[in-house]
């Protein structure tokens, strides 16, 4: 599980890094997405990877992270999921915006 | 009393945050009525913020009670989200509110009318800066950088246009990196100390081991990047000139605290968490954050000489105010951060008032200021404007050019550090802090460092000077035939009051720097702040008493992995 979470973080880092720096403005936003899955998978594990362990207190299970899952980094995805949602929807409009002052998708508004 | 100045702390976030929420209910017709809520709000909030500026100042130094902590909903401190003021952030609320203020009072003059929901943004702003500058918990902070970047993309984009447009883009895209960023480093964090708490973590890293003390200090170092795209330190800074140069004037003043943030960020964790009692982490990455200061300070003084418009020159001698900062905060000495804690006060007010400044100077030089007029056209609702007058505001002032000529000469003392103003006075005490008077005596030497530093103060004022003085002789006395702009008086008004406040801190420069010490005491002597937060009791419902706060998380809450190995 370990490895399959390592590598898919890892190769939605790569990619979006390396949409990050496309010269399309579209290419950044959908590298800004990627980046920001990424960034929500990488907070996930900092809770340490369990199965079948609930994040809340359960009766009869005495109150050690032994017996449940850290909380803490699950409500942190939740607040970051919704941040990053809003930012790339206003990303999305400064783009067009970019788009149809410049009548192109480059990042600097001009072709080379 | 304690009681009341501890709900005060969360005042200046609430109030901003109501007053923006009512200003968008508003709607978009009713402009002056909003300026006028703005214009309130603003000047209450920094009531507020002086309030607990003088709450702070009256108590002494490295006591518990110098700081106050407000826990929100009642939550003891580590578990909950902590509101914490103590000198810092009391000095950095009142620095915002100023300069907001400023460049709300400048705005109402024309450039509110250029977009939409001007004095909304401008609020949310103000909120999420004096949110960032309270917060004791990490991710609050990110919740927070977050609400007051979300306001200054707003803000960038005021008054549109392909420029604007264009810079916003990539200020944009650069933030979201650096906030991604942001949250990488957070949860390292957390991964590896199991706590938020900014208080909870310095109290912890003495104890890590060897693995979770790596996994710290990288989380550190990526959200030391974080902080240091927002604080403008090279190689970081390269969308700041633009996006600032693009920003509408009263924008870009108000933003001239936003690298300050980013400052203020390191300068509240770096000492706190890799302070002398750090161990093994003491002083982590202070080589780099050094390094980096200088290479700034020289890449913001090549920019100065080479920069061609006003806007750029303003936007250039930001990245030396921040290297100098950096550079200052990582000597790590209590003498020259509170010399650095001035001259972050002296630059930033500085800067602001050379915004404001520059749009009433470049009015006289652009013929008519005619771009804005297209703007204003453009975006169709003249017609209202014009019902109560098209210049509905203030007089045109008499003496125009010797007034702007003099707040440029005053701009240009306060950035370059001459003397009599408080830039000079700011310089003064860094550098008498670089060197001791017992310096010389018993076997204490004056290090290369101290030298090199001296070199930077001394070679970055004398670009900022050079600069500074080809741009007013190109704009002053070079034209023969240059029309005199239309100046109003409130667009007057802020300038001057900003050039007022630093020379009444010139003049007090006494009691102020003894605050900047104090506070550059505490910050180097955390253990008051961590004993302050961890130790605050709940408020009992009815109010009568306050029970003992639970004690510390006994492996609970400890880093995750000790319990979680099945």
């Amino acid at each position: 599980m370990e490895i399959i979470l390592a590598l898919s973080i890892g190769a939605l880092t790569s990619s979006g890094v390396w949409l990050i720096l496309r010269s399309r403005t579209y290419q950044v936003l959908i590298g800004l997405s990627l980046l920001s899955y990424a960034v929500n998978l990488f907070i996930f594990s900092m809770g340490r990877l369990r199965t079948a362990a609930p994040p809340i207190l359960k009766d009869g299970l005495p109150e050690t992270l032994a017996n449940h899952t850290d909380p803490v980094p699950q409500a942190l995805v939740l607040t970051a999921i919704v941040i990053t949602f809003a930012m790339t929807a206003l990303f999305l409009v400064v783009l067009l915006a970019a788009r149809g002052l410049a009548r192109n998708d480059h990042v600097d508004g001009r072709e080379f | 009393m304690n009681e009341l100045i501890n709900h005060l702390a969360i005042a200046p976030i609430l109030l901003p945050l109501a007053t923006a929420a009512l200003m968008v209910a508003l709607g978009e017709r009713r402009r002056n009525i909003k300026a006028t809520i703005a214009v309130i709000s603003t000047l209450v909030t920094i009531i507020f913020a002086v309030t607990l500026l003088n709450f702070a100042n009256s108590q002494p130094p490295g006591s518990a009670e110098s700081i106050s902590v407000y826990l929100l909903a009642n939550w003891p401190a580590p578990f909950g989200i902590v509101l914490v003021v103590d000198r810092l952030s009391a000095l950095m609320l009142t620095l915002a509110g100023v300069v907001t203020f400023a460049g709300l009072l400048f705005s109402i003059a024309r450039w509110h009318r250029v977009g939409l929901h001007f004095h909304a943004l401008l609020q949310f702003l103000l909120a999420g800066l004096n949110g960032a500058f309270l917060t004791g918990d990490l991710f609050n902070l990110f919740v927070f950088f977050e609400v007051l970047l979300a306001a200054s993309y707003g803000l960038v984009l005021h008054g549109s246009g392909t420029p604007r447009v264009k810079a916003g883009l990539h200020y944009i895209a650069v933030n979201l990196v650096a906030s991604t960023l942001f949250l990488i480093g957070a949860s390292l964090i957390y991964g590896a100390a199991g706590t938020l708490n900014m208080a909870d973590i310095a109290a912890r890293v003495p104890g890590l081991g060897d693995s979770e003390r790596m996994l710290l200090e990288a989380g550190a170092a990526i959200l030391g990047v974080a902080f240091l795209v927002k604080a403008g330190m090279w190689p970081l800074c390269f969308w700041l000139p633009g996006a600032y140069a693009a920003a509408v004037p009263p924008v870009a003043a108000v933003f001239s605290i936003m690298t300050k943030v980013g400052v203020y960020v390191i300068l509240r964790l770096w000492p706190m968490v890799f302070g002398i009692e750090a161990g093994e982490s003491a002083y982590f990455g202070g080589s780099w954050l050094l390094a980096g200061g200088l290479v700034t300070v020289a890449f913001g003084a090549i920019g100065l000489l080479a920069a061609q418009d006003l806007p750029r020159l303003a936007s250039f001698n930001l990245l030396v105010s921040s290297g100098t900062l950096l550079a200052a905060i990582a000597v790590g000495s209590v003498g020259v951060t509170g010399g650095a804690l001035f001259y972050l006060v002296s630059s930033t007010l500085a800067v602001c008032a050379f915004f404001l400044l520059i749009d009433l100077i470049e009015r006289g030089r652009i013929p008519g200021a005619d771009v804005l007029a297209v703007t204003v056209e453009a975006l169709g609702d003249e017609e209202e404007d014009e019902k109560d007058g098209a210049d509905p505001v203030g007089i045109a002032i008499p003496a125009t050019m010797a007034i702007l000529g003099i707040g440029f000469a005053a701009c240009a003392l306060l950035l370059a550090g001459l003397p009599p103003l408080t830039g000079f006075v700011a310089k003064f005490l860094m550098m008498n802090a670089l060197f001791p008077t017992d310096a010389g005596a018993a076997g204490t030497t004056i290090g290369p460092l101290s030298w090199t530093l001296l070199a930077m103060l001394l070679l970055s004022g004398f670009a900022v000077l050079i600069a500074m003085m080809r741009a007013g002789i190109r704009v002053f006395w070079v034209p023969l035939e240059s029309t005199v702009p239309t100046v109003r008086f409130l667009e007057v008004v802020p300038i001057v009051a900003l050039l007022l406040i630093s020379a009444t801190l010139t003049v007090q420069a006494g009691p102020v720097s003894r605050y900047m010490h104090a506070t550059a005491e505490s910050l180097h002597a955390p253990e008051a702040y961590v004993r302050g937060v961890l130790s605050t009791k709940r408020v009992k419902p009815q109010g009568q008493a306050t029970e003992p706060a639970p004690a510390k998380p006994d492996g609970n809450g400890a880093a995750p992995d000790k319990g979680a190995q099945p």
